[in-house]
Order: C-alpha cells, then sequence, then structure tokens
C-alpha cells in the first residue's frame, strides 16, 4: 500500500477507507455478511445446514490459524475447546434457560478461559511436547462426560440434546430451521472474521509474529513473550468455543461421540490446508473439510463400489486433496490465490 | 460520511441480486404428493456405524436390509413398487448422525427412515424426524426412550427393549440360578441402567454381590472382572455389546474364574462373540476356539438361530444372504436386518396402494404382524414398543438351543408370561401375504 506503487508513476494517496484498517476491514464485513445473507437464500435448507456448518467450522478454523499462523503455537486439541463450548451451550439453553446471545457470549468467554489456562502450560511447552500436551487434552477432556459424579448433568455416553432455536414468527411461518440456524453462524463468522483480522493488525498481533519468528528477539526487544503466546491460546480457544456453542444448536446436541480426535485433526487440516496464518484460508479449509466427505460419499455411492471401498472412499480422497494442495500451494489455498492475483495484475501492466 | 458509501452499493447491489435468487428459485414447492413415493418406488433411509469403533457386526445391517429389499422387489416388490434403501454411514458419531439424516429427508427426500442404528446417534435426530412428520420405523436399539407415542409420534422401536430383556432373564436367573450369588457386568450407560432394571425386578437384591460397569472404548477389564471374581458370584450377568463379552470371558479365564455367563441379546450372538474371541486372543498371542469358550452361555433371543436351518424364515434368509450378499458372514446381524426389512415389507402391504405417511403409521398402528419373530409386537396407537420379550437360549456346540416357551412381558412391573402361538412359515418369494 505505499504510494511507491502507483501504477502511473505519479504519487496518488489510496482513499482513506484503504488507509484506515478499520474501516476497510468494516467494508468486508459488509460484503461478507450481504454475500452470506445472498447465498443462504439462494440455498435449499439441506444446504443452509451445510453453509451453518461451514460457517461454525471457518470460526474454530479461524482461531486455530491465529494460533499457529501468528504465534507459532500448535494444537492437536482444539476439538476438545469446540466441546466445552457446546457443553455449556447446551447447559445454559437447556437447564438455565437463558436466551442465544447471551449463552454464546459465556461459551466464548468460558472457552477463553479454559484456553487461557491451557495456554499457560503451553507457553513452557516446544513443538512436539506442545502438540502431545494438547493431544491428551483432545483425547482426555470429552470423556470427563462419562466421569460418574457428572453423569448426571453431563447425560454420560448419551450427551445432551438441545432444542434448536425457532426462527421468529416475523420471518413467516415457513421459514427454514436451517437457514435460520446458518444465519446465526454468519453472523458470528463475520463478526469472529473482523474482530482477528483487526487484531493481527494490532500491536499483538504484531508481536505474535515477533514471538513466532523469534522468541529470543521478541524478548530483547521488549515484547512479553509467555503473556503473548498465553492470549494467543486464550483467543483462539474462545473462538473454538463459540463454534461448539454454535454446533450445538446446529446438530442439537453435545455429546462425548462428536468431539473425537478426528474433530481436532479436521480443523488442524482444514488450517493448513486454507493456509496457516490466513483468515480466507480458514474459511476455505472450511469449505474444503465440511463438504469433502459428503461429496466423496455421494461420489462412492453412484459408482456402486462395494461396501468395504466405499467406507474408506472419503478417507482416502481426504489424504489425496490434502497432498494435492500440499504439493500445489505449500502455503495452502489462500498463497496459490494471492498466486493468481498478483500474476493477472502483472498481466495486466503489460 | 463519503465513505460508507461503497459498502451500501455493495448492500444494494447484493439485495437486488438476492431478490433475483428468490424470485427464481420459489416455484419448485408445488404438487400434494408424498415424499420418496412414486407409482413405481419407495425411497427410504438409514444411518448406521459403516466405519470406526462400532462398524463389526452391526456395519453389516445395511447391506443384509437392502439384500432382503433387493429380494422382495426382485419377486415384484410390494403394492407394484419396488423398495430402495439408502444407507449411509455415521461412523457412530452423533454429529454425523444429524447431518445425513437432515440430507435424507431434506435432500434425498426420504419416505421414512428404517433401521438407524445406536442409541447415543439417534436419539439426537428423533425430534427432527417428529417435527418433520417423517416415519422414524424401527429404530435399532433396545432403549426403553423410543416407546413415546404422545411425545415421538412418529418413532417406532423394534427389537425388544433392554427392561424387557433384563426381566426375562431375571425371572430365569430367579427360577433356575436359585440362592446362587449374582454379579452384574454392564455397559455404563442407558443399555445398562435400563437392562439392571430389568433384571432388578426378579433377582433377590440380597444375592446381587456386585456390580462392575465398563466404558465402550476402553478394553482393560481386569479391575472390573477381578471384582467380580472376588465377590463369588457363581452367576454372572452381562449387559454388554458383544466385545465386552469376549472381553470378560477372556479376562475371567485368566483369573481361572469361570461363572454361569447370562447375556443379553445384544452380546451373545453365537457366531459374532466367538470371531472376536478368536480375534482377541489373536492378538495376544494365544490360540483359541471360540465355540468353546462360549459354551453354556444362556441368552434371550427374539428371532430365530441363524443355525437352525429347519426354520423357513433361516431358509428364506440364507437364500437371500446367498444371492446378494455371499461375502458377509452370516450371523445375528444378517438375521437381525433382514428381518426388520421384512416388518417394513409387512408394514407397507398394510399401508395399501395408496401410500401415504399417515397411512402406513395406522397400518402400523392396527398392529397384529407376525414374522420371523419368536414373540409379537405391541405395536398400537398407544405404544410404540417392539418385541415384547424372548426365549431363553442356551449356546451348545457354537449354537444356540432353545428351551422352554418364547416369554413376553412389559418394560413396568407386568409379569412375565409364556407365548404358545406358533411362528409362521415365511413366503418363498419373500413378499408378505396381503
Amino acid at each position: 500500500m505505499t504510494e511507491t506503487q502507483a501504477p502511473q508513476g505519479e504519487t496518488r494517496r489510496p482513499p482513506l477507507w484503504l488507509r484506515s484498517t478499520l474501516l476497510r476491514h468494516g467494508f468486508w464485513a459488509v460484503l461478507g455478511l450481504a454475500g452470506f445473507w445472498l447465498l443462504s437464500i439462494a440455498l435449499d435448507p439441506f444446504a443452509n445446514l451445510q453453509l451453518a456448518q461451514i460457517a461454525y467450522t471457518a470460526i474454530a478454523v479461524a482461531g486455530l490459524t491465529v494460533l499457529s499462523g501468528l504465534s507459532g503455537q500448535i494444537s492437536l486439541g482444539h476439538g476438545a475447546f469446540v466441546a466445552v463450548g457446546a457443553y455449556t451451550s447446551a447447559l445454559l439453553l437447556e437447564n438455565a434457560g437463558w436466551s442465544l446471545a447471551p449463552v454464546l457470549i459465556v461459551a466464548t468467554a468460558g472457552t477463553a478461559v479454559v484456553g487461557a489456562l491451557v495456554g499457560v502450560a503451553a507457553a513452557r511447552l516446544r513443538g512436539p511436547y506442545l502438540a502431545g500436551a494438547t493431544l491428551a487434552l483432545a483425547v482426555g477432556l470429552p470423556s470427563l462426560a462419562d466421569y460418574h459424579g457428572l453423569r448426571d448433568l453431563l447425560g454420560g455416553a448419551n450427551g445432551l440434546i438441545v432444542s434448536p432455536p425457532v426462527p421468529p414468527l416475523s420471518l413467516g411461518e415457513s421459514f427454514p430451521l436451517e437457514r435460520w440456524q446458518s444465519w446465526i453462524c454468519g453472523i458470528c463468522l463475520v463478526v469472529v472474521l473482523f474482530l482477528l483480522a483487526n487484531l493481527s493488525r494490532s500491536r499483538l498481533g504484531r508481536d505474535m509474529r515477533l514471538v513466532r519468528e523469534d522468541e529470543d528477539a521478541a524478548a530483547l526487544s521488549g515484547v512479553p513473550v509467555a503473556r503473548t503466546q498465553i492470549l494467543a491460546f486464550c483467543v483462539s480457544a474462545g473462538c473454538a468455543g463459540l463454534a461448539g456453542g454454535l454446533f450445538a444448536i446446529v446438530n442439537n446436541l453435545a455429546a462425548p461421540g462428536a468431539f473425537t480426535l478426528a474433530l481436532s485433526l479436521s480443523l488442524l487440516t482444514a488450517a493448513v490446508l486454507g493456509g496457516l496464518g490466513s483468515l480466507a484460508g480458514a474459511v476455505y479449509g472450511a469449505v474444503i473439510v465440511t463438504l469433502l466427505p459428503t461429496w466423496s460419499t455421494d461420489l462412492a455411492q453412484q459408482a456402486n463400489l462395494p461396501r468395504a471401498v466405499y467406507a474408506n472412499i472419503p478417507l482416502v480422497l481426504y489424504g489425496l486433496v490434502l497432498i494435492l494442495v500440499i504439493l500445489a500451494f505449500p502455503g495452502g489455498i489462500q498463497s496459490g490465490v494471492r498466486r493468481i492475483g498478483r500474476l493477472l495484475r502483472r498481466n495486466r501492466k503489460i | 460520511m463519503v465513505l460508507s458509501r461503497h459498502p451500501r452499493a455493495a448492500v444494494a447491489l447484493t439485495a437486488a441480486l438476492a431478490l433475483t435468487l428468490t424470485a427464481c428459485g420459489g416455484g419448485g414447492s408445488g404438487g400434494g404428493s408424498t415424499p420418496g413415493v412414486t407409482d413405481t418406488e419407495v425411497l427410504i433411509g438409514s444411518t448406521l456405524p459403516l466405519t470406526g469403533n462400532a462398524a463389526p457386526g452391526y456395519s453389516e445391517q445395511g447391506p443384509a436390509a437392502k439384500a432382503m429389499f433387493d429380494y422382495i422387489n426382485a419377486n415384484g416388490g410390494i403394492n407394484g413398487r419396488k423398495i430402495t434403501l439408502k444407507y449411509v454411514d455415521d461412523g457412530y458419531n452423533p454429529a454425523n448422525t444429524v447431518t445425513l439424516t437432515k440430507q435424507l429427508v431434506l435432500e434425498d427426500k426420504v419416505f421414512a427412515v428404517v433401521g438407524a442404528l445406536g442409541t447415543p446417534t439417534h436419539t439426537k435426530v428423533v425430534d427432527f424426524l417428529n417435527s418433520s412428520r417423517v416415519p422414524d420405523l424401527f429404530v435399532a436399539s433396545g432403549c426403553t426412550c423410543w416407546d413415546q407415542p404422545g411425545k415421538n409420534p412418529y418413532t417406532y422401536g423394534w427389537q425388544p427393549d433392554y427392561t424387557v430383556e433384563g426381566k426375562i432373564l431375571g425371572d430365569y436367573v430367579a427360577k433356575n440360578f436359585a440362592g446362587k450369588k449374582v454379579a452384574y457386568f454392564y455397559q455404563d450407560d442407558d443399555f445398562g441402567a435400563d437392562g439392571m432394571k430389568g433384571l432388578d425386578k426378579f433377582i433377590d437384591q440380597s444375592l446381587v454381590v456386585s456390580r462392575q460397569p465398563y466404558q465402550p472404548g476402553n478394553t482393560d477389564v481386569a479391575a472390573q472382572v477381578s471384582a467380580i471374581a472376588r465377590s463369588g458370584a457363581e452367576v454372572v450377568v452381562l449387559e454388554a455389546i458383544p466385545a465386552y463379552t469376549a472381553l470378560f470371558k477372556l479376562t475371567a479365564l485368566k483369573l481361572g474364574y469361570t461363572p454361569q455367563l447370562v447375556a443379553s441379546s445384544v452380546g451373545a450372538d453365537p457366531v459374532t462373540v466367538s470371531g472376536l474371541l478368536e480375534n482377541f486372543a489373536k492378538q495376544s498371542g494365544a490360540s483359541v476356539k471360540g465355540t468353546d469358550l462360549i459354551e453354556g452361555l444362556v441368552s434371550s433371543a427374539y428371532l430365530p438361530a441363524g443355525s437352525d436351518t429347519d426354520n423357513s424364515w433361516i431358509q428364506l434368509f440364507k437364500k437371500v444372504h446367498d444371492t446378494y450378499i455371499p461375502n458377509v458372514p452370516f450371523d445375528g446381524n444378517v438375521v437381525y436386518a433382514m428381518s426388520y426389512a421384512y416388518t417394513f415389507a409387512q408394514v407397507l402391504q398394510a399401508a395399501g396402494k395408496n401410500l401415504t405417511r399417515q397411512g402406513l403409521l395406522d397400518a402400523l398402528n392396527k398392529g397384529g404382524f407376525t414374522g420371523p419373530g419368536l414373540v409379537p409386537f405391541r405395536y398400537g396407537p398407544d405404544s410404540h414398543a417392539g418385541y415384547t420379550g424372548g426365549q431363553i437360549s442356551t449356546i451348545r456346540g457354537g449354537q444356540q438351543v432353545f428351551s422352554g416357551t418364547p416369554l413376553t412381558t412389559d418394560d413396568g412391573d407386568g409379569p412375565v408370561t409364556p407365548y404358545t402361538t406358533p411362528q409362521p412359515a415365511a413366503p418363498a418369494n419373500g413378499v408378505p401375504a396381503a
């Protein structure tokens, strides 16, 4: 965005809305909301359900991408934070009878606190040790539901059933529930992306990048390394918690069987596929990990393959896409998009 | 405020576009026909684990039910319609079950969901199916929760619920092992709890010396088994899935503990359990003959044994099996799925030529369905419970050997009573008589 890049050789200042980070992000947020709304009314109820799933997955992946891409920490246990958010929301909605907005805020804040606690430990761990610790979290936390003393509260292996939020009557009697769910998730996604985009441009974001590049250098230049890492964990767990709250109202449940290690790993896969550290990449990644299993199952079923083969097709395709994307765009899909964008711009100049 | 002009323009543009899109998309909802039903086809759906921890055994149910429908279709179908079953893999993950069930209903527009498997999975979609008014028939789980006609008018169970089974086993233990010390080894969820509720109605509480739960997924049950062995129980009742019947037996063997075993039908299929025993033993470097280890295991069965080749139903199912799915082992899961497929065909037959969802439920509520089962169903306007009991069977030489008459009871305080109406013969072409 510097003035030397101006095309005709003369200095031209970009308009104010491009110079102000807040306004620029605000513009994209409004555009995103409009686009989401457009998409949701054009799609049928089932596609809206998938849209909602993409949105909450993208929220969790965006948080993870800030953690890994910006502050350089890894988490294999984000599924556990999603579980915390989901159970918190389920309990507050069903037992305490709260309304949706405060429930989602408390789920976010509560999970952020849990994330901060984990972050304190994480700030002392590096690389494989941190991966191992967060992996243990992903495996261990969901089985808390089976703990005898908590059985009555958390519903044991069967988990909790959550009644979906009903669309307001003002939208008409036949307004599909799935569209309402996708709206809730879409608004949350846009708000989260807006906040994270601002965070990444803020001083904290800059500190995170410094910590990622070189902890010693960062410490020498006065960046509080541990505090930055803990804050990154806190923010990213908060996102996962919000995603969990939305997960609960979209899928109408909070049950241990839903928060497997596979969930944690698919969030990380989405972050890597989209491009670590990129918020747009988080959205691409979420689209792929949400839609790919459905598409590949449909494909396998249409091809009339034997059961033993077709049950494993989704996994094979998953792996294949991951390999292809990493080979073609080592920096994730977003890096590919950027490269294509650069190519187009260069061509236009000639 | 010059700056906000861009977003506003964008919003205006998208709004205009959106209006155009909705105008285009709004036309397709006409017609009053029943979803999933044409003059030549009925489309139904099901969710079950084809992959993951719960897949062994259960994954056979989709192909087996489909094979039964294929056979019926090849013999003319029901009321001129062919039955198409679309079964999808939820991996026993309830979140997948929700998505896939919504896909079946909203996108594939199935007429009904039939034989969906699993308590933790299916409980999460019952509200959706009932508010969408989609018949949710023959849930493959013995949870007592399916029998709620007032709250869930579209959901029907099929197998006897775990409490009914517990009562029949409890009655047997009280009569045949009178005065002996009893222990329970149970799955730590509704399955175990409902089963014990039935057992406790008949077994003298002063004789129950130990109750040990297990968590599915945790394969080390040494602590529980040795606690039961220490309690000196002579009879152990297993409210467990097949893998844990096998794990209990192998762990008890290591301790030199050989009590009389009584098991819920869920975990007592001889083919499945003996196969698992051999597998587990092989993993720990030992070689055993699975059928020897389950000799004398007592259970309650509500379907004919797969080894009973004189039974006309088993003959029919074996024929279907050999024609369509010869590579799948012919075990209790196959018999189970073919049986509920047959029951569905029977209800479809009774619902008549002019098929609607309400017509299907009306036919079901009229009741009177018989078939592969040894006991009657309890379907009616006030009950959505499936089979009402079972017959005591003991494993001899790797096969279920039945004793006495079939027994029926309810999941309340009702008595256990014999049921003496003989089983009807199976139609050779698999198509239920009109």
